[in-house]
């Protein structure tokens, strides 16, 4: 999640003061984990210093003065470029799941088994995903499905791989 | 939770190929057990053993106590019929019935009177968004609708246990998460347990556990700790 771009995000949505961005972070892409009050205004003014945002007006009141932001056309084509591009697919091939597997058969350890309980680690991070998208908010529940869809994805793969073990072993272990 | 129903080392052979070969696994009262394992593992086989439709060449079958393996074909298709519910992924409603007739059927095969059994199958229409269904036949409805009715027909006589296989395996994804919802919500409110066939992890998610079938054998993995 870019801090950033997703403030500017909500910039170009509206003119917004810190306390507002925070919020509006906090409720719809926090989950469980509020963006500080000093991350949000370090943001803010690198993102003023680099001319994508600028301040509007002061409002004094009885705590600190409360600057508002209003994004600026470099912050607005920021936001539409990071939005079109798609996010580059991950390099699945070199994840460490596939690190172990290899180095399990090289070391004539048992893979099928760690592939055994990496699938029970994974399907037991999907039932906690489960309970939040059935008991939370569509929010929530799209959150937990994207979740989900990765879980599952890289289960095939440990479907696929276990089936292919032996194949495997001859190629690494030659 | 005490068990309340259990294979023990089963083994099964269609003909001269062996589909269960020791299989064993014990399922807690109320709990909501996936059974998962790649295409011909056994898993259908073993829920059709647990559910006293096949009997085992060998190794035991306990139900709340009852040996159901060495049980008449008649005292099982009692079992099936009072204590058992049963959803499968096809073909299930009666096209001759109206909706809540085929929800209502487990209870008429059981002697409720059509009097009683009717507004009783009715009430799950509501609860599974079904409403103004009622008198619908099944090629009436839509696929979700269709799996809602099948799934009310497996609950309706408050079975303690519900065999699912592959529940969800003919709908889309989103149609086949909220059956998914809706199994589990009513289950857990009446305290059914549930013993679910799937290949899908994500159906499987909605469980308590998981076990893996393999080559006719389980495997069940070590509990995480939440």
């Amino acid at each position: 999640m870019s801090v950033p771009l997703t403030l500017l995000g909500l910039l170009e949505r509206e003119p917004s003061h810190g306390y507002d961005l925070k919020r509006d972070y906090d409720a719809f892409f926090g989950r469980g984990k509020p963006l500080p009050f000093g991350q949000v205004y370090s943001t803010l003014s690198r993102l003023a210093r680099d001319g994508k945002v600028v301040i509007s007006d002061v409002a004094p009141g009885s705590g600190p003065d409360r600057k508002r932001y209003i994004i600026t056309d470099v912050g607005a084509t920021e936001v539409e470029q990071w939005l079109t591009q798609p996010v580059d697919p991950e390099p699945h091939l070199q994840t460490v799941l596939f690190a172990k597997v290899v180095l399990a058969l090289m070391l004539d350890r048992p893979a099928a088994e760690y592939l055994d309980t990496q699938r029970s680690a994974h399907l037991h991070r999907m039932r906690e995903l489960t309970e939040i998208k059935r008991a939370g908010s569509l929010v929530d529940a799209l959150l937990a499905d994207h979740g989900l869809y990765h879980l599952e994805a890289d289960l095939r793969w440990i479907e696929m791989t276990g089936a292919r073990l032996d194949a495997l072993r001859k190629e690494v272990r030659p | 939770m005490s068990v309340v129903i259990e294979a023990r080392d089963v083994e099964f052979s269609f003909g001269q190929t062996p589909a269960l070969r020791g299989a064993s696994v014990a399922v807690e009262a109320g709990e909501i057990l996936a059974v998962m394992g790649p295409s011909g593992s056994g898993k259908s086989t073993l829920l059709h053993c647990l559910a006293g439709i096949l009997v085992p060449d060998s190794g035991e079958i306990l139900f709340d106590g009852a040996r159901v393996h060495a049980m008449a074909e008649t005292e099982r298709s009692s079992l099936r019929r009072d204590r058992f519910g049963f959803v499968f992924q096809f073909g299930q409603l009666v096209p001759e019935l109206t909706a809540v007739e085929n929800v209502a059927l487990p209870l008429l095969l059981s002697g409720v009177h059509r009097k009683q059994a009717l507004p009783r199958a009715g009430a799950w229409f509501a609860r599974l968004g079904l409403d103004g269904l009622e008198q619908r036949r099944s090629g009436e409805l839509s696929g979700g609708q269709a799996q809602r009715v099948a799934l009310a027909r497996g609950l309706v006589a408050e079975p303690q246990v519900l065999f699912a296989d592959e529940p969800t395996g003919a709908l889309d994804s989103l149609t086949g998460e909220q059956v998914m919802d809706l199994l589990v919500g009513a289950a857990r409110e009446q305290g059914t347990t549930v013993i679910l066939v799937t290949h899908e992890p994500r159906i499987a998610a909605y469980a308590d556990r998981e076990v893996m079938v393999r080559d006719g054998r389980v495997n069940a993995p070590d509990r995480i700790a939440s």
